[in-house]
Formats: C-alpha cells, structure tokens, sequence
C-alpha cells in the first residue's frame, strides 16, 4: 500500500532522512520508533504530501505521491486520516463541526453527516461532548475527537504522530485501545510514538528511524531504543 | 452539489464571522472608514460641482443706464440682444422698480432710507442679462459696448456695465482648486484606509493559518477553505456600507448648516435623500469588492500550504 523508495530529504544544516526503503502491507499495524529528531514527523509528512523528497519516490497503491497535481491533491487527502499529538483540531469548531467540515469537504450529503456523526463521536466515547468547542475538552477528549474526525470518512490509511504524547496514562492506554479496534476493521495504521508501552503493549510491527536512517525493522517487535 | 456546496460556504463564512466577534468588528470598522471616505469623496465632488453651477447661474450682465436714457432706447437694446444666441434672458427693471428694490434690501436702514428721500430716486433703469453659457459673456459685453459708442452710431445711454467674469472666474479656479485638493486628500485617506483593511484582513487570516493548514490536512479543497474567509470579507463589507451610510447623515446635516449661508439654495440633505439608492449602491458595491479583494488577496498569501 505503501512503498518508501531510496527516500531522501536532506535541508539545509541537517539531513532528515536517509535512504528509506520499506514497505507497508494494506491492513497493516506499523509502528515508527525513535528519538526526537530521528525524522519520524518528516517521514508522516511526506505520506501526507506536506512535504516532498529531496530524491527517493514514495508510492501510495501505484500512484507516485509527489507527483499527485494540486488540484487532486485534496481527494488524496480524503483517502487518509491523520491524527496528531497537537490535535491539530479547528479550534472555533464544535465537536460536532470539526467531524461535519471534513464530511462536507469531502462531498457528503446533509442526512449522512446528521446520520454518522452522533455515531463516530458514540464510538470514540464523546456522545455527550457534541456541542463542546475543543478547548472545553480534555487532552484525551480532544485526541478522541480528532481521532473520530479521522476515519469518519473511512481512509484507506490512518496516519497518528505521537498520540499519547499530551496524554496521561489510562487515557493513552484507551486511544490505542481505539487504533487497535480501527485496525482491527481493516484501517492500516502507521503511528510513531516515543512511549516504550505503548509499543510493547501493541506487539505489532516496528521500524526504528536514528538521524534519518532505517536501522531496524521487527516484524513484532519490541522496543528497542 | 455546486449549489450544496455553494450553500454550506455561505453558512460556514456566517459563522466564523459570528465566532470571530473581535477580528470581525476590526475589519468592519477600518472598511467603514474606506467607505465613509468613499462616500464623502462622492458627496463632497458633487457638492462642489453645484455649488459651482449655482454660482454660474448667478453671474450675468448688469447694464445700468443713464437717469436720462429714453425706454424706447432702453426697449431697443433689449430686443437687439434677444436676438443674438448667446443671450438666454433679458430682464428689464425700470428706475421704479430699482428704487423699489433698493428700499427692500435697506429697509432697516432708516438714515439711508431718509436721504433717499430727499435726494429723489438716483438710479436709472437696469438691463440684466444671462448667457447661454456663462464663457460668452465677454462677447455680449462688447456688443453692448459697440450699442453705446456715439462714433459708430451707438446710444450713449448708458452709464455702467458690470460685468462679473472675473470673479466667476476667480470662483471656479477657487472651486476646482478646491475639488482637486479634496480629491487628493480623499485618494489618500481612502488608499490609507484600503491598506488598513487590507492589513486587518489579512492579520485575521493569518492569526487562522493554522487552522487553514488543518482544513488542507482534511481534505478541503480550494472553495472550502478560502471560499468561508471571502464570505466574511463580503458580511464585513455589507456591514460597513450600512454603517458609512448612516454616518454619512449626520455628516450632510453639518455641511448643510455650515453652508447654507455661503452658497444658499443647495441642500446637501435633500441630495443625499434624493440620491440614496445611488450612494447605498456605491458603497455597497464598494464595500462588497473592498472584501471580496482584500480577503481574496490575504487567503492566497496565507493559505499556500
């Protein structure tokens, strides 16, 4: 679903990453480890098209990502959920609204969006948050929420960038209980995390980035930094 | 699904306009400074322009003749000048009736009023005469001029011809010098206050790039995420022509009672009532292409990732 081929990006003072090859199968649980620096957000990045390679190609199914034109990069987008350590959610939104401006970006009609969303935020745990605006939610609240906000359109990949990071422990314990029921339908998933539990509680695929470079890929692996 | 989506743009740039209560009254407030200034430009040019016309309208020939100068001399004079096109109105006024004017217009003068009567009446009878266009003037004045020369046959009846080119002229340069100055200073307040708005707009989509970043990582196509921003641009226009529009009203009543005693008959009031339909479209118009502009302009600086 996912190929990283000879990827490089390199800026001006540093290199980010480093001749990144590897695969990612579809239905796939991968976890992406490494300290601070070692390229795991750049690595997201260029999946999301945020950023572009300074040599390498990246492929999602067979279309070349960076070479995906302006005007269809939206619909691109619309094929894959993200969600952040900052959330990243809109903060003048409701609940409500932040999951209803993805659906109609994406084209839903009226009686979807009033039909899905008391759902999704049902599944996530927020069933009595909907008309709370992000900043009346707690940290594990608002990554419930974004994660909702991600697979309401059902992507094909789910892209989670430091999730627990803003989270105390039982609330980080529930998220990834969510990532694992949403990989359990189907949804791949490619997460990077700092926290050692969190990976070995998942016991699923890593690969492990240090200053750019690839240096372990366990099939069900542990952590091992 | 154009209109659907036409529909939710709309809905989605009323309420971020509503929730974004600050940065909204801010941009309403510096484009109804543009359009306050935009109006009273349009105003101002237009007052001027009749006060000008007024004024031009006023100026005609005054031929005063002598105590002793016959009617029919008098009555002659006239038809001739009927006859040349220049002339748009001959109005005679006999010595009686210049007694009788001058009597009116001093009547609380009671030492003038006094020595008039003992004098007996001073004045000869008066020719006032209106040209066609007021630049003729000087034309008409030489024929009556040649009317009057005995060597070429002319009447010697008359005693003064007043004639007030000049200080039309020196009026209109007044005026258009003004007009010009009043122009330049309304250019320059209105480019400021464009900047200004332009400024607000923009510091409004910028403090939201975050958000705009967020709206491209979902998904949202082009429309969805600069067309909400232009919306507001266009409420913040609406809003502030309404309110120029008001505050223009208080602003004519000023004008008018500073100037009624300078140019009389113009009533900037009742111009404005009877050419409001043409000012609310301007500045709505105005108002509506400020936004639609500025935002636009903002959205494409801020919303490039």
């Amino acid at each position: 679903m996912i190929y990283f081929d000879k990827v490089c990006k390199i800026y001006p003072n540093s290199v980010a990453l480093e001749d990144i090859t590897f695969t990612v199968e579809p239905g796939e649980f991968v976890s992406i480890v490494g300290q601070s620096g070692a390229g795991k957000t750049t690595l997201l990045k260029m999946i999301l098209a945020e950023d572009v390679p300074t040599s390498g190609n990246l492929y999602f199914d067979s279309m070349d990502i960076h070479k995906v034109s302006k005007s269809k990069l939206p619909s691109f987008r619309r094929r894959i959920g993200s969600v952040f350590q900052d959330f990243r959610l809109l903060p003048n939104k409701t609940a409500y609204e932040n999951i209803a401006f993805t659906m109609e970006a994406s084209g839903r009609s009226d009686e979807e969006i009033r039909s899905d969303i008391p759902h999704v935020l049902e599944l996530v745990g927020l069933g009595e948050k909907v008309f709370s605006f992000p900043s009346q939610l707690s940290g594990g609240e608002r990554q419930r929420l974004a994660i909702a906000r991600a697979i309401i359109n059902q992507p094909d990949l789910l892209i989670v960038d430091e999730p627990t990071g803003n989270l105390d422990p039982i609330s980080a314990a529930e998220i990834i209980e969510i990532f694992k029921k949403i990989n359990e339908i189907g949804t791949t998933i490619i997460l990077t995390t700092h926290n050692k539990k969190v990976i070995d509680d998942l016991g699923r695929r890593v690969l492990t980035l240090e200053k750019g470079r690839l240096i372990r890929d366990d099939k069900t692996g542990k952590y091992a930094l | 699904m154009i209109w659907i989506n036409t529909k939710r743009i709309i809905k989605l740039g009323f309420v971020n306009f509503w929730r974004n209560g600050l940065v909204s009254v801010s941009s309403v407030l510096a484009m109804t400074i543009t359009l306050f200034a935009i109006g009273s430009i349009y105003l101002g040019s237009n007052f001027l322009n009749s006060a000008l016309n007024e004024v031009k309208n006023k100026v005609d020939i005054s031929v005063a003749f002598k105590l002793d100068a016959p009617e029919e001399k008098i009555t002659a004079l006239k038809k001739d000048l009927l006859l040349l096109p220049e002339v748009e109105e001959v109005i005679f006024s006999s010595r009686e009736q210049e007694l009788f004017s001058f009597r009116e217009r001093h009547k609380d003068n009671a030492i003038l009023i006094g020595s008039l009567d003992e004098v007996g009446n001073p004045f000869g009878a008066r020719l006032n005469i209106v040209a066609v266009d007021p630049n003729q003037y000087e034309k008409i004045s030489r024929f009556i001029n040649t009317k009057n020369d005995p060597s070429v046959g002319g009447g010697n009846i008359i005693d003064q011809v007043s004639y007030k080119k000049d200080i039309v002229d020196r009026m209109s340069k007044l005026i258009e010098a003004s007009q010009r100055l009043g122009w330049a200073i309304a250019l320059v307040l209105a480019l400021l206050s464009i900047f200004a708005v332009f400024n607000t707009i923009s510091l409004a989509i910028y403090t939201s790039r975050e958000e705009i970043s967020v709206m491209r990582l979902v998904g949202a196509g082009n429309p969805y995420v600069k067309g909400p921003f232009m919306i507001e641009g266009v409420i913040a226009g609406v809003i502030a022509s309404l309110l120029s529009l008001i505050l223009l009203y208080p602003s004519v009543i000023w004008v008018r009672d500073v100037t009624t005693g300078i140019y009389g008959g113009i009533n900037l009031v009742s111009f404005y009532f009877t050419n409001f339909g043409q000012i609310f479209a301007l500045l709505l118009g105005s108002g509506i292409l400020l936004g639609l502009v500025a935002s636009y302009w903002a959205v494409r600086r801020y919303a490039k990732i």
